[in-house]
């Protein structure tokens, strides 16, 4: 070993991270920092312009993912990361906007919004972390928890269907929909790529262990069981229709793309309808070959 | 002097309704965003908007529901835009939380109440005056807003202006309060040349990014604003934060942070507070009235002078902060021997009045039910009421 | 004498501090040379710590992997290494 001083080179996420704020809360074996170790990565790859990189996340565990990126972050309201996303949008189109954030927030209590912004294909790139659960609060019941699962709302077991995620992104008109564990590292990252190059509504979903509550209560072990019960389980189902995608308590979990479509997104929408219209209105003023407007 | 964009100033003289003024001054006061909701009596003010603003760069975006609406302008404020939206009781309510979410990270913006006949759906195509306490205490946990009353189609032109200055200057969300009297009603307004109109510009820094601190006050309390995609890396969240805007959840955080929140409003009350004094130089019986109920009340107040009464009108036109300073300094002289109250509701700003009389002078309340404003002579029965009471 | 064979070494570097001992790193690292350290770090959990050090290929799947940023693995040049075939 040579005797002169080594560099140890960064950590090339580092710089996408508010360092100071380190370590952060989440629990041992949580995926969620693995999902903010694919979305750094997938920005370094797509070499977007960082300055125009903008967060927005809700309340939760996922939600606190804004406060640890190093770019222009927004941790908003309870459900409300959708429209808050969406007057940043389109309020400066040049901003590559992400909604970062957790399955009640964005299902449950921001379930209508998400499925408006889907309808009307705004410009967002909406990363859906499914850990099953409430987390942040203790364990409640998640318009995701599987059937029979016990959460401390349903001790006795849920018995609500849950909603199918990539199934409600492609209805409501998401033009491109994936879903990925926290297992596949190197696609979440690749769909995060394709995401961010997508102009429209874009959904990924991300199933990651909630060791503390979900996995605890329900006797499926801690983060690394899930991560290999992810690796064992996990189906690759590229194109699946969305509606056979359910997850159960047990069982395999599809993964893959499913959707990936075109079709205008909002702000395009908007230009040109309005755009269409007032021109309209203006060849009725002046009538080809000259003259003047007159009124009546 | 910054004045305003003459793309939005629809210069003239004009026969408008509260509403379509609104809507005139928000254009005038440079607002290029808004998201809303239908919800009668204000969807006219979003209706122009969305034909108007487009012709002026700008967009309106009719959200799914209040919810969205009142987050969706914060996203477009730290995009750098002026938003606003509308509603009317019921979507009130359902915007308190964005309203603390707007006070707490210190998001210049204005919400217009066009107040109707409440509670819950109440009376929707009617007016009422029962939100003004809720405009002060709606949200929860401890914060200050600034909320103005106008009582006429000028004034909902003029004052909506005044608003989004205000919340420009102090960083705050400022609520109009109109109500459906004063929206729905048709009188002559002037609108001025650009040039004319004052404008309060936002307030971006001039710091670079690392020595920028979004929540760090300058001299007057008010911190410097800065927008997404200028490369602040900002952060902004509604958790109790420190200056960074980083999360502070904890007791030193909320000492740090919260009363400075508050001396915002309180301490440049002074500035800020803006009414209007009819009759008042030797009166001895003060109406205190805002609104549409001004209007009434000054009508009140004539006839009761006409017939040798010395009644006098304070009008506040900033309601909040509550010009505490000037009801005070009544209360204290010794030629004012009461004060009455008349409001289109149950009793709510003259709760703010009986607190700053105390006992040493009566405060008549004068309620009444939503849906129609007083008849100038039941204000003049209870002015020549107290008049013999007081023994004036 | 064969020809060399070029391998890919690399070595990982552990922010041990940041680290709460999920295993992630440990288990899903391809030439499995990671291993929960005896130590403990500042909040009471087992750090990983590299036991093959030449067999690190410095691919950062364990930087990928690692929920807390407390681990990332960087490649080093191309190494050349004469191997005997038999």
């Amino acid at each position: 070993m040579s005797a002169e001083l080594k560099v140890i080179p960064p950590n090339p996420v580092e710089g996408f991270l508010r360092s100071d704020r380190m370590p952060h809360i989440w629990c041992p074996g949580c995926g969620i920092g693995t999902t903010v170790n694919c979305f750094a990565r997938a920005l370094l790859q797509s070499k977007l312009d960082l300055t125009n990189v903008a967060v927005v996340s809700g309340i939760g565990c996922t939600g606190r993912v804004s406060g640890y990126l190093n770019l222009d972050s927004f941790h908003t309201t309870h459900g409300r990361a959708i429209p808050f996303a969406t007057g940043l949008k389109l309020a400066n189109p040049d901003l590559q906007v992400v909604v970062y954030s957790g399955d009640g927030d964005l299902i449950a209590i921001g379930g209508n919004h998400f499925i408006h912004a889907a309808r009307r294909n705004v410009d967002l790139k909406v990363v859906c972390i499914n850990n099953f659960t409430y987390g942040m609060t203790g364990g409640q019941l998640a318009p995701t928890t599987p059937v029979s699962a016990i959460s401390t709302t349903t001790p006795y077991g849920g018995y609500e269907q849950p909603f199918n995620l990539p199934y409600l992104a492609e209805s409501s008109g998401a033009i491109y929909v994936a879903r990925w564990t926290t297992f596949h590292v190197r696609q979440i990252t690749h769909s995060m790529t394709e995401a961010f190059k997508k102009k429209g509504f874009s959904f990924i979903e991300i199933i990651t262990p909630c060791p503390t509550l979900y996995e605890r209560r329900n006797r499926l072990g801690d983060g690394l069981d899930m991560m290999k019960y992810f690796k064992e389980n996990s189906v690759v189902r590229h194109g699946a229709p969305t509606r056979e995608v359910d997850i159960g308590l047990h069982g395999p979990i599809t993964v893959g793309k499913f959707v990936d479509r075109e079709r205008p997104d909002f702000q395009e929408l908007m230009t040109r309808q309005i755009g269409r219209t007032l021109e309209a209105l203006a060849a009725e003023r002046e009538p080809s070959g000259g003259g003047e407007y007159v009124a009546g | 002097m910054t004045t305003a964009d003459p793309a939005g100033v629809l210069a003239g003289t004009h026969f408008l309704d509260g509403d379509q003024a609104c809507c005139e001054g928000a254009l005038a006061a440079g607002s290029r965003f808004s998201a809303g909701y239908p919800i009668t009596p204000s969807t006219e003010i979003v209706e122009r908007f969305a034909q108007r603003v487009p012709l002026c760069g700008g967009l309106f975006l009719q959200m799914e529901d209040e919810l969205a609406s009142s987050i969706a302008i914060q996203g477009a404020v730290w995009a750098g835009k002026k938003a606003f939206t509308v509603t009317s009781g019921p979507g009130f309510s359902l915007m308190m939380e964005h309203i603390g979410y707007a006070a707490m990270t210190e998001a210049p913006l204005v919400i217009v109440n066009v107040q109707r006949g409440g509670p819950s759906t109440g009376l929707p195509t009617l007016p009422g005056q029962g939100d003004m306490m809720q405009a002060r205490w709606g949200s929860h946990g401890d914060y200050a807003i600034i909320a103005l009353s106008p009582e006429s189609p000028q004034e909902c032109f003029d004052l909506t202006v005044e608003a989004f200055n205000l919340s420009e200057q102090y960083r705050v969300p400022v609520l109009f309060m109109m109500d459906e009297c004063v929206g729905h009603m048709t009188e002559k307004v002037v609108i001025p040349p650009a040039d004319q109109i004052r404008i309060v510009p936002r307030r971006f820094t001039t710091l670079p990014p690392g020595e920028y601190k979004p929540f760090r006050p300058g001299p007057d309390g008010v911190p410097d604003m800065a927008k997404a995609g200028d490369g602040y890396h900002l952060h902004v969240t509604g958790l109790t934060h420190n200056e960074q805007g980083y999360p502070a959840p904890t007791v030193e955080g909320q000492k740090n942070s919260i009363p400075r929140l508050l001396a915002k409003i309180r301490d440049n009350a002074e500035k800020i507070a803006r009414w209007q004094e009819k009759y008042m130089d030797d009166a001895e019986i003060v109406v205190v009235a805002y609104g549409i109920t001004a209007r009434v009340a000054l009508r009140a107040v004539e006839m009761a002078r006409a017939q040798g009464v010395r009644a006098g009108l304070l009008r506040p036109v900033v309601i909040w902060p509550f010009p505490e300073a000037r009801i005070r300094e009544l209360a204290a002289r010794d030629s004012v021997k009461a004060f009455i109250v008349p409001e289109m509701n149950y009793g709510q700003m003259v709760l703010e009045v009986e607190r700053l009389v105390g006992r040493a002078k009566p405060t008549v309340l004068m309620p009444h039910a939503g849906g129609t404003v007083h008849r100038p002579e039941d204000i003049l029965k209870v002015i020549l009421e107290q008049k013999k009471e007081v023994g004036a | 004498m064969d020809a060399p064979i070029k391998r890919v070494r690399g070595t990982v570097y552990i922010l041990a501090d940041r680290c709460k001992g999920c295993g992630f790193c440990i288990e899903f690292c391809p030439p499995k040379v990671l291993a929960f350290a005896k130590g403990f770090n500042n909040h009471g959990y087992h750090p990983p710590e590299l036991v093959t050090a030449d067999g690190c290929t410095g691919c950062d799947l364990c930087g990928l992997y690692c929920p807390d940023f407390a681990i990332y693995g960087v490649m080093e040049r191309g190494v050349m290494i004469k191997e005997q075939r038999t």
